[in-house]
């Protein structure tokens, strides 16, 4: 009873293996399909921004801890790669590129070594303060250390270093996506590790019942010095790897919008599971590059879609994914799906709806020529005319309506489904 | 004569100008199930939030088997062999019952912080958890978050986190507090059972529990102990009658 049996732990470590052999064959070919600059540009950002997040949910997810200032580690293992890159190239240090990272890791660690042991005695208002007051001290003082930060331009380099460990060169795009890629799978498995590790255990006890860890023998403030410099020391690598994929740093990077970036893009993945920042940096980032071509409003559905989150599903889309799970294994999930889709329909016209009116707004208020004709979906109408106007109060108040109604089928499938899943446990 | 675990010297408290314990003395035998019981507002919970660390003595010096422990922080005094339940169920909810006993493991089986063991492959940490589950009739809930546990069976997963770590001295505060008779019975029958061989010092406030449980009694009024005796001899005692226990047990 009390020793996991063999076979089960044997199935563990297949699973292990398919998960991990598949994640590394995934990333190995996604190139093949999406070859274009741009969307190498795009992995490789993405894939920067996984690591970051996850290191991110170190600290909300595990260890309780919200964090105005992890930037600070991100742009500080920036900065360190990016002058270690130039002593490379200056034959000063030898260091080939793909370790480099690694570098911006270690900075990160240290930073998070002494501001850890600064901030962490308590969590909930006084580290949240006090992480935004670091984020502010390091990017107040990025303008007054020029040698370091490079004042207002940063620092470059040139990524095409003398020594690699591999035949790369880094000069092209897809070369620096595997790196990336190489970094994304190593930070991510020992990252997942670390939290089945006593400390990473700790971490969630810490984060939640504070008042109880010291009496099953353990320093809290110890164990959140630990949790917040291992995350500051995958910040850097991810600031590292930013390093080297835009041959450029500057102040901006340490600055409060990055660290409201993660925060936010971990809270939207869903802090409650160890995927769930994965699931966020993609879409984030996602919207970043894509929808910011399309229209200037995207920050403004950004922020509604972080609000919705926090009102709807505080536990962010890893959670609106895991809730189906025992549905799923219970087969009873097909009712469920019906009634997404009917739900589907509304939810579309009141978007629609809604998108309509905020871009006639922001055409109205932003262009510069608002007396010009618009496009939404290659349309072409004038903000001033009430035709659009009318179209998109219509079909917000229609598609409210009938998303109101849907929500009822939703309900009533979720019903259903947890009867069937009683019979069926009960059955068996 | 029998070895003292747990001495409390002369003990104050106070917070601001209120004194909360005015000088309490207290010696704790080696393997001795000691209860504290007095009024509301007596001071009991006070008196263990001091042994344990969690507020600071103003006055007074504890020992724990000679070495002194006054004003040690909570996580060394639990080190040193020491352990407590409080009476608000006080666990880890978004954890499994089976996490919360194992978080209880980690100190004393000396993995400290480490980040380089998987917890789940060390074999020893995993079945003294699950024995310990079995100890406290909970394998059936194993997998199940605590905070999702019925209230007794919170309260029996308190005990359980208490206990885990092999303390010597244990520091139980109300355990039965807020159960029907059924479980009252079943929380003494288990603490019975885990704390053989052990020290015990318990807060009570149900009578039957503290007389059915205790080898000796403390009674705390006002932030002084007034008498420490045998059960019998404290169901006797006219100042304790007086002061706490009034009439209906004075059948002496």
């Amino acid at each position: 009873m009390s020793n996991i049996p063999k076979k089960h732990v044997t199935n563990k470590w297949w699973a292990a293996l398919a998960v991990w052999g598949s994640a590394i064959l995934f990333l190995a070919l996604l190139p093949i399909p999406f070859r274009s600059g741009f969307m190498l540009s795009m992995l490789s950002e993405i894939g920067i921004m996984i690591i970051f997040a996850l290191s991110y949910n170190m600290l909300l997810g595990q260890g309780g801890l919200l964090s105005f200032g992890h930037a600070v580690y991100f742009g500080l293992g920036g900065f360190i790669t990016m002058h270690a890159l130039n002593f490379v190239n200056d034959g000063v240090l030898p260091l080939p590129l793909e370790a480099l990272p690694l570098v911006g890791g270690l900075g990160g660690l240290f930073f998070g070594i002494v501001f850890g042991y600064v901030s962490t005695r308590r969590a909930g208002t006084p580290f949240a303060l006090i992480s935004l007051g670091i984020g502010e001290l390091i990017a107040s003082s990025s303008l007054m250390l020029p040698s370091f930060f490079g004042g207002e331009e940063g620092i470059s380099g040139d990524r095409m270093a003398e020594i690699t460990l591999t035949p790369f060169g880094f000069g092209q795009q897809i070369e620096v996506y595997y790196l990336i890629a190489f970094w994304v799978l190593v930070s991510t498995g020992l990252m997942y590790l670390l939290t089945q590790t006593p400390l990473g255990r700790m971490a969630n006890a810490v984060r939640d019942n504070p008042e109880r860890t010291p009496f099953v023998g353990y320093n809290t403030h110890i164990v959140r010095t630990i949790q917040f410099s291992l995350a500051a020391f995958f910040a850097g690598i991810a600031g590292g790897l930013f390093a080297i994929n835009y041959e450029i740093v500057t102040a901006e990077v340490v600055g409060a919008i990055p660290s409201a970036n993660v925060l936010m893009m971990t809270y939207i993945g869903g802090t409650g599971f160890f995927f769930g920042p994965i699931l966020g940096a993609i879409l984030i980032t996602l919207m970043e590059l894509m929808l910011s071509n399309i229209t200037h409003a995207w920050v403004l559905y950004y922020g509604l879609m972080f609000i919705a989150m926090i009102l709807w599903a505080p536990g962010g889309l890893a959670s609106l994914i895991m809730m189906h799970k025992p549905l799923w294994q219970g087969r009873v999930i097909g009712g469920v799906l019906k009634a997404y889709a009917i739900m589907a329909a509304p939810v579309v016209i009141l978007f629609l709806g809604c998108m309509i009116l905020i871009e006639i707004n922001y055409h109205l208020s932003l262009s510069i020529k608002p007396e010009d004709p618009m496009h939404i979906f290659g349309i072409e109408f004038y903000a001033q005319s009430i035709w659009p106007w009318l179209v998109s109060i219509v079909l917000s108040i229609g598609g409210l309506i009938f998303f109101l109604k849907s929500r009822k089928i939703v309900s009533r499938a979720w019903k259903t489904a947890g009867n069937q899943l009683k019979q069926k446990d009960s059955g068996s | 004569m029998t070895q003292v675990v747990l001495e409390l010297i002369d003990i104050h408290k106070s917070f601001g100008s209120s004194k909360i314990i005015n000088g309490v003395d207290l010696a704790i035998q080696d393997g001795e199930r000691h209860a504290i019981i007095g009024p509301n507002g007596a001071g009991k919970s006070t008196l263990f939030n001091l042994i344990s660390g969690l507020y600071e003595v103003s006055k007074g010096n504890i020992k724990l088997r000679g070495h002194s422990i006054t004003n040690l922080a909570p996580h060394q005094i639990n080190r040193l062999g020491l352990s407590r339940s409080f009476q608000v169920t006080n666990i880890f909810p978004k954890m499994s019952v089976f996490e919360n006993i194992r978080c209880a493991l980690l100190w004393p089986l000396k993995y400290k912080y480490s980040f380089w063991h998987h917890c789940s492959y060390r074999q020893e940490l995993n079945q003294k958890a699950d024995e310990l589950l079995e100890k406290i009739n909970m394998a059936d809930r194993r997998d199940i978050a605590a905070g999702e546990l019925a209230y007794a069976e919170q309260r029996a997963l308190e005990i359980g986190v208490t206990i885990a770590g092999g303390a010597e001295v244990i520091l139980l505060d109300e355990p039965t507090a807020g159960m029907s008779h059924s479980e009252t019975d079943r929380a003494v029958e288990l603490i019975r059972s885990v704390t053989e061989d052990k020290t015990l010092v318990v807060v009570e406030h149900d009578m039957g529990v503290v007389f059915n449980l205790a080898d000796r009694i403390s009674v705390l009024v006002y932030g002084e102990i007034i008498a420490t005796d045998t059960p019998d001899n404290i169901r006797c005692n006219a100042d304790v009658q007086e002061a706490y226990l009034g009439e209906e047990v004075a059948s002496c």
